[in-house]
């Protein structure tokens, strides 16, 4: 797809998708499917959280859709969504023009930089619940934050060698700015074809985002939604002494997500929060080992001297 | 004479990290020429977001050859000794020189190139680099030990007149080129030397010189403001930040909807400035307008407008948030919102801030019931101590915890609390520092002084984490300076010690804690220490204040201050000099003398100020002890009732007219007389001298 940013309309929702699975895949990115998980954010899938760690290359796009159910607005809200979309990309190791190769991303989806200010802005990324941490920048546009921009140091407490770099695009606000518009449920998804017509933002999502926030904040059962906190601890640690860390990660990211839920419901307290979260960081964190115990043979093997 | 440039680019460093890495460059540089004897004048430093760069002008080519003589062990000496030496100066015992029976060593060191040793100093001042955080990059990062940078290093040009100095750290090596800005000159820029690299990155639309590109911000903005009829609100700080966020600054001023101007300035103010680093304007009336100035890093094509227009909709953005919380936090009434502070831990060991709102308003009521904050309403004082801190839970202070106590303040003027009320929540933390303003209104002194009170004393005798050193991790000197300064500005008076006691009486029991005479010995030298910091920038000396202190029991600081400030202005006088003079001779005599040596009972000792019935002379007294005499007897209770009425000057007044007596009594008489009776009459006196110095300050704490 060849896009002129100065003669051609702006693209829609879809389009930019497709436009950035083109460039990344164009720069030898395999172009993966979302998770098929709730999480809160694209780093959480295991194709960065677990492929982040080893010597082995590893150049992935892909979208996910993230979950924050505290950031729900009833649909109310015209940048706020409970369930929104991040555009993510790990490059391992992290190539020495990064951050040209991000530009041209941008330029692909329309944006001129001698049109419009782009800024790299010092903001140092962390997770505590997955125990990693980052530096790197939010890359700013015209004032806006549009992409989170990281080396990633360490994961799951471990150090990354090498050093995996990874962006994080917000969709729907590069869209907004994109097309210009200032309610994100006016973004156009899709463009009428022939008499198909086209879909937005809104079509596809206000009636979720209604929905979710009220499941979200006022009908999910919490006794349920402990109780599953406690299966999926329980189910990661088993997981993890049978030696499927992939299968102990995925539980980790349900007691994280269950985590989140149990917020938005209003039933955890300042003080058990720091607990609860220190509960989903050792999860993941042993996960991660796990992941690292399952493949150092296999990743001493193949990079002779590489050492964890 | 040659001159040197150094270039490191990397991808963008904080800017809030730049002015700290200029001066690690000039220290890590000045430190490896020094160690290799290559002397180093004025050296230029510049930085920009993607780059920092040095210029040494004038170094020398090449650095001395220098010889070096060590003397060594005696040519008689044991074999061992000798050894030592050869050991320590690596030479073998023919290269010795034999002087007169003693060894010597002479070391030539031959001098070296300049461009060499610089070629290894870059290496060495890259991994020496110490950056708030660092970290590791790219395929070399498989290893550990590979190179670190605040962001991935991305060249560096080294260039010695107009020669390559050839070096490679972490596989990146040395050349004569770099990059322009990033979207206006992004291929490479082959510098020739030190003289043309300033000049040929502006030419790419660099302004390497940090400073330049602050000017044309401050300048800029001011213009940008100017010409649509605003004035810029200054603020240095973000014209250092934007400097460094940007290569080539280009501020720009934009307008927002004037419907935001109801949500509180400071609230516009804050947001504009740390979410997006924006400078606010003024209109003609001097308040707070509906205008900003963001600062670009492009000349855009088209002037500027999309970047106005995008910075615009962001800001919008954040003040319909600002609004929202602004209209939210209205819809519930402080005091309801106090309600929700129990939820907070204040400390682990003390609990709620509800538990800290409750003490504090006790504690303000009390202070104006006793009338030591004079003309201050009780039932006020209590009602804003306990609606002082309900802005915490607020959603404005959530997002801005700054704008803590402000915000109390907007929103009980909001709900129609009285202004006293308002303004004591409003201003109760102050002040913050020195310089501050410190409170005046009755009720703001009351909560303000409280609040500071009762923080001091939980942490400081409750649970004894008094500051130590450096380390001061609850602000409690701060809390104390607030106390002092609050009581000097507003000449409250009172004991000190008692009201530390009362802010901390109710909770001595439960945390089993006894005041004694230690805790108030702790106390009263902690205030001490405090006051001499709080008066050095008054031009008080802590000597003085030291000699008040010593005299023990004095805690009504204002009284305390008065007195320091008597004693200031009469040592400033010939009198005060020469009577301390005279105080300190008599002191030494007296130390010599010995505490074994009989003062007769007729002479007397002063100095509990009680006035003495005069003396009769002692047998063999010269008109000069009896001048000394009359003079004491006189001075003695002028000086304690003036202390006692608080007219500190006439106590100095009453001690100087001891000096002339004491002047002429030291040159007149002999104290160690032959005849022991008179020796130890003359003891008494100069005994007695002291002691009425001694009821107005301790003079053997002044200095000089």
């Amino acid at each position: 797809m060849v896009v002129d940013a100065a003669e051609t309309k702006p693209l829609s929702f879809q389009d930019m998708i497709l436009t950035l699975h083109n460039y990344w895949s164009a720069r030898g990115c395999a172009v993966l499917q979302p998770y098929d998980m709730r999480v809160g954010a694209g780093t959480f899938h295991p194709a960065t959280t677990l492929r982040s760690l080893g010597p082995e290359p590893w150049n992935v796009a892909y979208v996910q859709p993230s979950r924050r159910p505290t950031d729900g607005r009833y649909g109310e809200n015209p940048n706020r969504l409970q369930h929104y979309y991040q555009y993510q990309v790990i490059l391992k190791p992290s190539p020495a023009d990064l951050q040209e190769q991000y530009l041209g991303s941008l330029a692909a989806i329309g944006i001129d930089p001698l049109l419009h200010d782009i800024r790299f802005v010092e903001d140092d990324w962390e997770s505590p619940t997955l125990g990693a941490w980052g530096l790197g920048w939010e890359v700013w546009c015209d004032g806006m934050e549009v992409t989170q921009f990281t080396y990633f140091q360490q994961m799951g407490g471990f150090d990354c060698k090498p050093v995996a770099g990874e962006l994080t695009y917000g969709l729907e606000r590069l869209a907004m700015y994109i097309q210009g518009v200032d309610n994100v449920y006016d973004l156009r998804f899709s463009d009428p074809v022939g008499d198909v017509p086209g879909l937005s933002y809104g079509d596809v999502f206000l009636e979720n985002e209604r929905q979710f926030s009220k499941w979200n904040f006022e009908v999910a059962d919490t006794d349920s939604l402990f109780a599953g906190f406690r299966a999926a601890e329980a189910e990661c640690q088993r997981a993890i002494d049978a030696g499927v860390p992939l299968a102990a990660y995925d539980q980790a990211i349900e007691a994280s997500h269950l985590f989140n839920l149990l917020q938005a419901r209003g039933v955890i307290s300042v003080q058990e929060r720091a607990n609860y979260m220190a509960r989903v960081r050792d999860l993941a964190k042993g996960s991660c080992k796990a992941w690292i115990d399952s493949q150092s043979d296999s990743w001493t093997a193949k990079y002779p001297g590489w050492t964890l | 004479m040659t001159d040197f440039l150094l270039e490191l680019r990397s991808e963008e460093i904080p800017a809030r990290m730049q002015a700290g890495a200029r001066a690690e460059l000039d220290k890590l540089f000045r430190a490896q020429m020094a160690a290799a004897g290559v002397p180093v004048g004025d050296l230029t430093i510049w930085s920009t977001p993607r780059r920092l760069a040095l210029i040494a002008k004038g170094l020398p080519d090449a650095t001395a050859a220098v010889s070096e003589e060590i003397k060594g062990p005696r040519t008689s000496a044991p074999p061992q000794a000798l050894e030592g030496f050869l050991r320590k100066t690596g030479l073998t015992q023919d290269l010795l020189e034999d002087r007169d029976g003693v060894y010597f060593a002479v070391i030539d060191r031959p001098g070296r190139a300049t461009a060499d040793v610089l070629a290894e100093a870059i290496p060495a001042i890259v991994r020496a680099f110490a950056w708030p955080k660092s970290m590791r990059w790219g395929r070399e990062s498989a290893s550990s030990e590979s190179l670190r940078w605040v962001r991935p290093l991305s060249g560096i040009v080294a260039i010695f007149g107009e020669d390559l100095v050839p070096c490679e750290i972490g596989g990146i090596a040395s050349g004569f080129v770099t990059r322009g800005h990033r979207f206006h000159c992004p291929g490479e820029i082959t510098i020739g030397s030190a003289s043309d690299y300033a000049e040929k990155l502006r030419a790419c639309h660099v302004i390497v010189d940090h400073e330049e590109r602050q000017n044309m911000i401050r300048g800029g903005a001011a213009k940008a403001a100017a010409d649509a009829g605003l004035s810029l609100v200054e603020d240095d700080g973000l014209v250092i930040e934007n400097a460094g966020l940007a290569e080539w600054p280009v501020p720009l001023l934009g307008r927002f909807d004037e419907a935001f101007l109801e949500v509180p300035p400071e609230v516009i103010q804050l947001t504009a400035r740390v979410n997006q680093k924006y400078f606010v304007v003024n209109g003609p009336d001097g308040k707070l307008a509906n205008g900003f100035v963001c600062t670009a890093n492009i000349d855009a094509t088209d002037g500027g407008a999309e970047i106005v227009a995008g910075n615009r909709k962001v800001l919008a953005a954040r003040l319909s948030d600002a609004r929202f919380f602004w209209e939210q936090d209205r819809k519930t009434r402080l005091a309801d919102h106090a309600k929700k502070l129990d939820r907070i831990t204040f400390h682990e060991k003390l609990g709620t801030v509800a538990d800290k709102v409750e003490r504090v308003a006790k504690l303000a009521e009390w202070l104006a019931h006793e009338g030591i904050v004079p003309n201050c309403d009780p039932t006020l004082a209590r009602q804003a101590a306990e609606l002082a801190k309900a802005d915490l839970v607020t959603e404005m202070v959530g997002e801005f915890p700054e704008l803590q106590g402000l915000m109390g303040g907007y929103y009980a003027r909001a709900e129609g609390l009285p202004d006293a009320v308002a303004d004591a929540i409003r201003d109760h933390y102050k002040p913050v520092g020195q310089g501050d303003d410190v409170p005046t209104a009755p009720v703001t002194v009351a909560v303000a002084l409280a609040d500071k009170l009762d923080v001091f004393t939980q942490f400081f005798v409750l649970i004894d984490e008094a500051p130590t050193g450096s380390k001061d991790p609850f602000a409690l000197r701060r809390a104390a300076l607030g106390v002092i300064a609050i009581i000097i500005r507003n000449g409250l008076r009172f004991r000190l010690e008692q009201v530390l006691l009362k802010a901390v009486e109710d909770d001595l029991d439960k945390f089993g804690v006894v005041w004694e005479g230690d805790t108030e010995k702790k106390l009263a030298a902690f205030f001490a220490d405090r006051l001499k910091v709080q008066q050095r920038e008054a031009g008080v000396r802590h000597d003085l204040i030291d000699a008040v202190f010593a005299l023990g029991g004095e805690d009504d600081l204002v009284r305390l201050l008065a007195r320091v400030k008597a004693l200031q202005a009469f040592m400033a006088t010939e009198d005060g000099t020469n009577l301390l003079a005279g105080y300190k001779r008599a002191a030494n005599i007296l130390k010599q003398a010995g505490k074994d040596t009989v003062i007769p009972a007729e002479v007397g000792i002063a100095g509990d100020g009680a006035p003495k019935v005069a003396a009769p002379a002692f047998a063999g007294a010269t008109d000069v002890d009896k001048a000394l005499l009359t003079a004491l007897d006189a001075a003695e209770p002028a000086a304690a009732a003036a202390v006692a009425d608080e007219r500190f000057t006439d106590a100095m007044a009453a001690l100087a007219s001891l000096r002339a007596p004491i002047d002429a009594f030291f040159d007149g008489v002999m104290v160690n007389d032959p005849d022991p009776a008179v020796r130890a009459c003359r003891l008494g006196l100069l005994a007695r001298f002291t002691g009425a110095v001694h009821g107005v300050a301790d003079f053997s704490k002044i200095e000089g």
